[in-house]
């Protein structure tokens, strides 16, 4: 009865906090703490797209940060080259990541096996990064430079205040984190974290496994470019060394390692952690010579792996358990929502 | 018509021959049994049937459908599943969410799965592990769970690689309890089996393996008078293939 009783206090509570989240702004307004908010949103959605693949689906890709850029293309050429809204980019985007993704993957899942997939994502950070430094049309290493528009959701622009940003980032965090959820207690989820668990035995119960995973890359990689769509529009240019870099892959990965791979909660405490870690220290110490947050970032991700490989989201776990609840019920949260 | 059948499977690796020209058919409806020693070539068998191993010669056939070269998946789908004798859990998940993977095989949504899914898990008494994580039970829940998710999938032919090596005599009873329900639900069975006294009160008929090669088939009863299966039984086979210049490991 007590457990029961503060289990609806929680939830109330959290409630209460998601309908006082989109009221941030009014007492936030315009400042770095906003700037922090917004890139902890923005974190927590690259790294939920990547957790489909890399967490849900066990299989580790260090080329995220090509299908961000791609994104980050999409509609910062459609801005700047074509002088159109960024939203047909942002679709067009999304699509050429997928396709990118699925190229790549395919003979990964399909003739090689293990860490080949990991190494095959790896190389092309830099293989796309030396192509864009190089090619003209998507203007080389100079990069884009957005011109001076109309502001408001056409452009999904803004200039004043971030504002605008923030719901925008509270629009991507509701879908991607609702399309993760939604996929959690369905089908593809299942065979999914059946093909991590086991391929052979998934495929003895009728999973094609090299369609499930590919299904998952492109996903991912849409996903991870919609979020790239985000950045380019938040920071008003793009050069491959900001989005394109190993530096930005091991972002997706750390991130969602350290709240807990293959949990829904996982990337948002992990971006929440790591995402204020890294804006502060670069505030305090960027005159360091950068790499600071880095720095912290790998220690932290040392303590993690040593303490509790679950991360942040174990963490919790362990906490609820020794809060004196049953451990049933705090494992068995992703089975409940079968619909 | 059989809704199996092994035409001349044979299955080499490299000098070794683990399958030699074997073949049989399953009916419809029936429990059949494929028995012999360790190392007899049951499991190589049972993966070349299920798609696991391609076979280096012979077909397979199933519901009148060529499989030998089908992937796993598509065998499954057709109705044709199996378990493994070495147990593998979706370690990381719960009982629950091992026996769905299979339910989400023929089910149309969420919901029918859940309800198989919760079928077959009372059916394998497993609604006490329901929400444990499968990964820290005991070998034989284990065991239960491999069944529960291959029943989950619907099968027409279940395929169970030694689902009662390791269990007490109480829980091997409740197994084979367990396999007359399942076919009087409508369920054709090949069932492995490595103990011979396990598998016969309930099988319409056996086949034994010794060697890679086919030595007897027929109805229990007779199996057991059978020369040959209880000299295999008995190791004379070790001579028998020392004569045969094959010594150097059938040991599977």
């Amino acid at each position: 009865m007590n457990a029961l009783k503060r289990k609806d206090l929680f939830r109330l509570a959290l409630v209460a906090a998601a309908a006082l989240i989109p009221a941030v702004p009014a007492v936030a307004g315009n400042t770095f703490f906003m700037h922090v908010l917004i890139l902890i949103l923005l974190y927590a959605c690259m790294s939920q797209a990547w957790n489909i693949i890399g967490g849900y689906g066990g299989q580790v890709s260090f080329g995220h940060s090509v299908f961000f850029g791609i994104g980050a293309y999409g509609a910062g050429m459609a801005v700047v080259t074509y002088g159109m809204s960024p939203w047909p980019g942002v679709i067009a985007g999304m699509v050429a990541a997928a396709v990118v993704a699925v190229l790549i993957s395919y003979p990964c899942f399909k003739v090689l096996s293990g860490h080949y997939f990991a190494i095959a994502t790896f190389a092309i950070v830099e293989i796309f990064n030396r192509m864009f430094l190089v090619w003209y049309w998507v203007g080389g290493a100079l990069g884009l430079d957005y011109p001076v528009i109309e502001e408001g959701l056409k452009n999904m622009m803004w200039y004043d205040t971030k504002t605008g940003y923030y719901y925008c980032a509270l629009g991507l965090f509701v879908l991607v984190f609702g399309i993760v959820r939604f996929l959690e207690g369905h089908r593809f989820g299942y065979y999914l974290r059946a093909v991590r668990a086991g391929q052979e035995t998934a495929e003895s119960l009728g999973v094609n496994s090299t369609i499930v995973k590919l299904a998952a890359m492109a996903l991912s990689a849409a996903l991870a470019a919609l979020c790239g769509s985000f950045f380019v529009q938040y920071n008003l240019r793009v050069d491959p060394a900001m989005v394109m870099s190993l530096d930005m892959s091991i972002k997706f990965v750390l991130v969602t390692i350290l709240g807990g791979a293959g949990t829904l909660a996982g990337p948002l405490l992990g971006a929440a952690v790591l995402i204020p870690l890294q804006e502060y220290t670069r505030a305090l110490w960027g005159g360091l010579g950068g790499g600071v947050d880095l720095i912290v970032f790998g220690l932290l991700i040392i303590i993690i792996v040593i303490k509790q490989p679950a991360g942040i989201t174990g963490i919790a776990r362990d906490i609820a358990k020794l809060a004196g609840r049953r451990p049933a019920e705090a494992k068995g949260g992703a089975s409940r929502g079968t619909a | 018509m059989a809704l199996l059948e092994v035409r001349d499977v044979t299955k080499k690796f490299g000098e070794l021959v683990a399958n030699d020209r074997v073949s049989f058919a399953v009916d419809a409806g029936a429990i059949v049994g494929l028995i012999g020693p360790n190392g007899a070539g049951k499991t190589t068998l049972f993966n070349c049937i299920s798609g696991l191993m391609k076979p280096s010669g012979g077909r397979i056939f199933f519901d009148g459908v060529d499989i030998t070269d089908l992937p796993p998946y598509r065998i499954a789908r057709m109705g044709a599943v199996r378990t493994f004798q070495v147990v593998r859990p979706l370690k990381d998940m719960t009982v629950l969410d091992n026996v769905l993977v299979g339910a989400f095989l023929h089910a149309a949504g969420g919901a029918q799965a859940r309800e198989t899914a919760e079928t077959c898990i009372r059916m394998c008494n497993l609604a006490d592990f329901a929400e444990k994580i499968s990964g820290d039970l005991p070998i034989g829940i284990k065991k239960r769970l491999e069944l529960a998710r291959a029943l989950a999938a619907q099968p027409k032919l279940l395929m169970l690689d030694e689902v009662m090596a390791g269990l007490t005599s109480t829980e091997v009873k409740g197994a084979l309890e367990l396999i007359r329900r399942i076919r009087e639900n409508g369920v054709t069975l090949l069932i492995v089996e490595h103990i011979m006294e396990a598998i016969m009160p309930i099988a319409d008929k056996v086949v034994v393996l010794d060697g890679g090669v086919k030595i007897a088939e027929g109805p229990p009863a007779q199996i057991i008078h059978d020369e040959r299966v209880i000299s295999a039984y008995l190791g004379a086979k070790f001579s028998r293939r020392l004569q045969a210049g094959r010594e150097g490991g059938t040991h599977g």
